[in-house]
């Protein structure tokens, strides 16, 4: 579509304390597009569930934000291990996060179940051992 | 419930964004779990942990929340503080557990909404 904006971000997965912050900046600019608060709210949170997942699991990857008139698509794509059950991971409380994750506030098993709840639609396109790609959509209007 | 009412309850010592003390706040929440915080929040305004870390600030500004209260004793650093300006979020740390900071604000009225979206 050739009105579609595209916002990109590399994630960096070395470091805990700055993940969010590409989150952060698309929330900003979803505001500047004047779009509704409540929609701004699910995808900032679906892509910061994400983002924190990426860092945790995948040592980080790239996040791609499309900005159409009928959704908003958010691409999230890492080569980090994969998910070995996709089934498995999807149910709250499941999670494979270690206990210094935990303490940092993640890792409770809700991050991808959180991401679903948020979206219209989340298709999980996994590969054990070459990376995962997340694709959401939160359709507008 | 004021934000101001909350410092007075818990005792609390504000640590920035004073100028939103008198905003008027309906619902809150309490978690070291960002992740649980993201899962049932809706329209809660403040977030009360023993988290420190600027995850905390970040969840909250996800979560359009207007206020943070650390329990306790725990203090954020300086570079978080310098985030929740940044977010016009006010920021407070209170010596009050968990428990009982949840507790004194539930009993005067500031309710929680365990609510999935």
């Amino acid at each position: 579509m050739s009105d579609s904006l595209v916002f990109h971000f590399d994630v960096d997965g070395d470091n805990f304390t700055s993940a969010g912050q590409a989150s952060t900046q698309v929330k900003k600019n979803l505001r500047q597009l004047g779009l509704s608060p409540a929609i701004i709210r699910r995808v900032s949170i679906a892509m910061y569930e994400g983002e924190i997942n990426m860092v945790i699991h995948a040592n980080g990857g790239t996040a791609d934000v499309v900005v159409t008139e009928e959704y908003i698509e958010i691409i999230l794509a890492d080569t980090g291990p994969g998910i070995k059950n996709v089934e498995q991971a999807m149910q709250e409380g499941f999670s494979t996060a270690t206990d210094s994750i935990r303490s940092l506030g993640f890792g409770a098993g809700m991050g991808l179940p959180n991401m679903k709840r948020y979206t219209d639609s989340l298709d999980i396109d996994t590969v054990v051992g070459e990376g995962t790609t997340i694709t959401m959509r939160v359709n507008l209007g | 419930m004021k934000i101001s009412t909350i410092r007075d309850l818990l005792n609390a010592e504000v640590l920035c964004c004073e100028d939103g003390l008198e905003h008027d706040v309906y619902s809150a929440c309490g978690s070291d779990m960002m992740s649980d915080v993201l899962a049932y929040v809706k329209d809660q305004a403040v977030l009360l942990t023993g988290l420190v870390n600027p995850q905390v600030i970040r969840t909250a500004e996800m979560m359009d929340m207007v206020c943070i209260v650390f329990v306790r004793s725990k203090r954020p650093s300086e570079a978080m503080i310098s985030m929740a300006e940044d977010d016009g979020i006010v920021m407070m740390a209170s010596d009050m557990r968990m428990y009982d900071a949840c507790g004194t604000l539930y009993t005067h009225g500031l309710i929680g909404t365990a609510v999935h979206v």
